[in-house]
């Protein structure tokens, strides 16, 4: 399991501020790489998800309050 | 309250009905009117009038329905099947008396039939509860198919109708055992729930009864409220289509026009096979609360399933459920009397709402 290139710890924030930051921040990885979202907000898991499924990226593990998402484009 | 059901409300206390179980005059009256609330809710259902009880809200109604089945079936189990996405007070219900089994929902929310078979013909199911049309994100389920499925395994269903009634045609037999409704929901008092109890059915009082409504929901009933609330009822249904189409319409432009302004906005629930007059649709990188205050003080009373919004601190099941976007969540309900103009002005006032919202945060 390869480790992820960014960490976002996005504890105590409330929705949507843990997706906002995952948007801002996922430029920085290479294209394949992982940014692993720590989010304990209850709307994250969902959240992350969709966020995924609108941007076209993928969420490889969701394990709440964690979330590896692997960038695509 | 819709005008004609608040009319009928104050007629009623006008006059002064008293207790329907009483043989004086005002007694008389009062039962009268009972009756003929019962055979307009009955006519909307397909049920007969002494089949209809007035349980005190839509939640009480589900209660009743849910723990009186299971009560008459605890023999046979403790399963209660229902959906992921089913109304809290089913949910809730259904994991107080037994054991809930949630069948999945695709991406519109509407019910997987195999899962639901497959939950249904199990060991040991007491009963099982589905509703008619979601309240949020207002699909269609299979209802009629779904009820086949119970009936052809000998397990007795509830309908929850609340987002259905006044809405959607009921009057065409199915299979339920029982069905249930809210007041509240087309234009009535929200203190009165509908519970139509088949006769059939294996049901058992769960509460402590007495000689009011026959034994299936105690005290005295609150007659002005129930009139009024089968007055309300019966405007819908008389020019329920009419409505409706006006309604889907509408709704459908709203849906189109939202998705056209606004970039980045994920709408829930099934396009086509839904109730006419529900809209749920979320916006990214938004705050539902801020969002619903906005077009509030734009002149737009609206609700929001966000788990920032006003009364939840978790997000919306259902949106969950359904994989859609719960932040930035909007819910439109249209009224009998939602205009055209008022369509056009909320797609005005939306978008820069939407900008100046995003603006305030920076995304890629």
């Amino acid at each position: 399991m390869t480790e992820p290139a960014l960490v976002l710890d996005c504890l105590g924030w409330k929705c949507p501020r843990p997706i906002i930051e995952l948007a801002r921040r996922i430029a920085e990885v290479p294209v394949g790489e992982t940014v692993k979202v720590i989010a304990d907000d209850p709307a994250a898991g969902p959240d992350v998800a969709a966020w995924c499924r609108m941007r076209n990226q993928e969420l490889t593990r969701s394990e709440p309050p964690e979330f590896w998402v692997r960038r695509l484009i | 309250m819709l005008p004609e059901a608040r009319d009928a409300w104050l007629a009623a206390q006008e006059a002064r009905w008293g207790d329907p179980e009483r043989l004086h005059r005002p007694g008389r009256l009062a039962a009268q009117a009972l009756d003929r609330s019962r055979e307009v809710v009955a006519e909307a259902v397909g049920a007969r009038p002494d089949e209809i009880v007035f349980p005190a809200s839509g939640p009480h109604a589900v209660q009743a329905a849910i723990a009186g089945l299971a009560k008459g079936r605890a023999r046979i189990g403790r399963t209660i099947v229902t959906t992921t996405i089913d109304h809290s007070a089913v949910l809730s219900a259904a994991d107080a008396t037994g054991s809930a089994v949630h069948t999945p929902v695709d991406h519109r929310g509407r019910l997987d039939l195999d899962a639901w078979a497959a939950a249904v013909r199990a060991e040991g199911v007491a009963l099982a509860c589905l509703q008619v049309a979601n309240h949020e994100v207002g699909t269609l389920q299979p209802y009629r198919e779904a009820a086949e499925i119970c009936a052809a395994a000998g397990v007795p269903l509830v309908l929850d109708a609340t987002a259905a009634l006044g809405r959607v045609d009921l009057t065409r037999r199915v299979e339920w055992s029982a069905l249930v409704g809210s007041a509240g929901a087309f234009g009535g008092p929200t203190s009165v729930g509908l519970l139509a109890l088949r006769r059939s059915a294996r049901w058992r009082a769960p509460y402590p009864t007495d000689d009011y409504q026959d034994g299936r929901w105690p005290g005295p009933p609150d007659v002005p409220a129930i009139f009024a609330a089968a007055v309300a009822l019966e405007v819908w249904s008389a020019d329920r289509e009419t409505v409706g189409e006006r309604q889907f319409a509408m709704i459908e432009r709203l849906r189109l026009g939202i998705a056209d302004r606004v970039s980045d906005v994920d709408t829930a629930g099934d396009p086509e096979r839904r109730v006419p007059h529900l809209l749920t649709f979320s916006v990214l990188y938004v705050d539902g609360e801020t969002l619903t205050l906005e077009l509030d003080r734009a002149g737009f009373a609206v609700a929001s399933g966000s788990a920032c919004s006003a009364n939840s601190e978790t997000p919306s099941h259902v949106l969950a459920a359904m994989g859609a976007l719960t932040h930035g969540n909007v819910r439109i309900g249209l009224t009998r009397t939602t205009t055209e103009a008022e369509v056009d002005a909320l797609l005005e006032a939306l978008p820069p709402i939407v900008a100046g919202l995003r603006a305030r945060v920076r995304t890629s």
